[in-house]
């Protein structure tokens, strides 16, 4: 039986290898409880590095035009990355 | 001359840059008893007994006034009670008066009290971290509201403290929308002696973390308004004979060397977290709300505004 894992990198620029700035772990497997400010120090220095250890990319954040009068406006993170792992558990 | 120790240019600049002013353990330690002792006892775990229910009656029971949105900070507190002493204490008089200005208004207050494992096992709740968020809803105002964060007594690592993100302030998003970003670089925890109060940019990114000690964690958040009523709301309300005249730009990117220490310098400076481009289009808010606490339109820093500015073809 298989049980998802969800690692959520965002990053300095588009490029999927520049640096970390933020991240987020999500466990199917209920083995460990990640949570908001758990760990100070990102799991990976880039998004490479994640797929070097196994990581498997599922989705990326799209470059979007920047809507007129509204260029200076800053909200959310804009380089997500979702990558995803499939991890045995015992039924 | 308000009589008031008011916070100098380099000060402001480092709340206009990061959102947050820190002081640590600037409140009496007499004071910190007495607002303990009105806040009053809060009850021991009892299996099957849910943790609302028990923080309902531990606000019910506090000695901390209902008081109604928008009434004057200067009437909110009854005299001689704890919260009263608090935000007459000149420290925060100074710091409040230099962010909000004149007659603030009183918006809302809440005690956060944060349960050890104990309480959660009892209730059958799990014990996790607050999702970080931005208070009240989206802002789009250049005027901001503070938030005074009070710790009564000393918070350690493990106890939780509130997790804040430096320089989130002037992003504007929807309260917890942002609840998927677990780490931030660059993300602060709080702990701290007894006494230190934390002012906050009403939209500075923040949660509170959990407790694994086996002590209860009691911080107390008011938030204040400026008073659009005012003559005189939150501009230039800061010691403004700190302010430094700026006779031209600095030089900028082929510089030979670190450049001395200014409230150009505070403002130019990065936060681990910032992306590469908009880290860029922070500096440019930033020098929009220096702008605005300044009252000088045409102030800038390394060129950000100025460039943008230019309308050559017009």
């Amino acid at each position: 039986m298989q049980r998802q894992k969800i690692l959520v990198l965002y990053t300095a620029n588009s490029a999927l290898d520049s640096p970390v700035i933020g991240w987020s772990v999500y466990d199917g497997t209920g083995q460990t409880r990640p949570m908001a400010g758990d760990q100070d120090e990102p799991p990976y220095r880039t998004g490479v590095d994640a797929l070097k250890d196994g990581w498997r990319l599922i989705q990326a954040a799209q470059l979007l035009p920047h809507a007129r009068g509204a260029e200076f406006d800053l909200a959310y993170l804009k380089y997500e990355f979702f990558f995803e792992q499939f991890v045995e558990v015992q039924p | 001359m308000t009589g008031l120790p008011l916070l100098n240019a380099q000060q402001m600049a480092q709340f206009v840059a990061r959102g947050f002013l820190r002081l640590d353990g600037v409140v009496p330690e007499a004071l910190n008893a007495q607002f303990l002792q009105e806040m009053g006892e809060i009850a021991p775990p009892v299996p099957g007994r849910g943790l609302m229910r028990t923080y309902g009656e531990m606000l019910a029971k506090a000695g901390v006034p209902e008081v109604a949105a928008g009434t004057p900070l200067g009437q909110a507190y009854p005299e001689g009670s704890a919260l009263a002493k608090l935000v007459q204490l000149p420290v925060v008089a100074g710091a409040i008066r230099s962010l909000v200005g004149e007659d603030p208004i009183f918006d809302h207050h809440f005690l956060h009290v944060t349960f050890p494992p104990a309480y959660h096992e009892a209730s059958g709740g799990e014990n996790v971290s607050q999702h970080t968020h931005q208070d009240s809803t989206i802002d789009p105002r250049t005027a901001f509201d503070i938030q005074i964060m009070y710790y009564p007594h000393d918070v350690t690592r493990e106890m939780g403290g509130t997790r804040f993100v430096p320089g989130t302030h002037l992003r504007r998003v929807s309260e917890v929308a942002l609840g998927r970003y677990q780490n931030i670089r660059g993300q602060q925890h709080m702990v701290c002696e007894p006494g230190t109060l934390l002012f906050i940019h009403s939209g500075i990114w923040h949660g509170g973390g959990v407790n694994l000690s086996d002590r209860t964690r009691t911080m107390f958040k008011i938030r204040i308004n400026p008073n659009p009523r005012s003559s005189r709301t939150q501009v230039r309300q800061f010691d403004v004979s700190t302010l430094v005249p700026q006779n031209q730009q600095r030089p900028i990117f082929y510089v030979k060397g670190p450049l001395p220490p200014s409230v150009e310098q505070t403002l130019m400076t990065p936060e681990p977290w910032f992306e590469q481009d908009t880290g860029r289009l922070e500096f440019l808010n930033r020098i929009r709300l220096w702008r605005y606490l300044t009252d000088d339109p045409t102030y800038d820093a390394d060129y950000w505004l100025t460039r943008v500015e230019n309308l050559a073809e017009v």
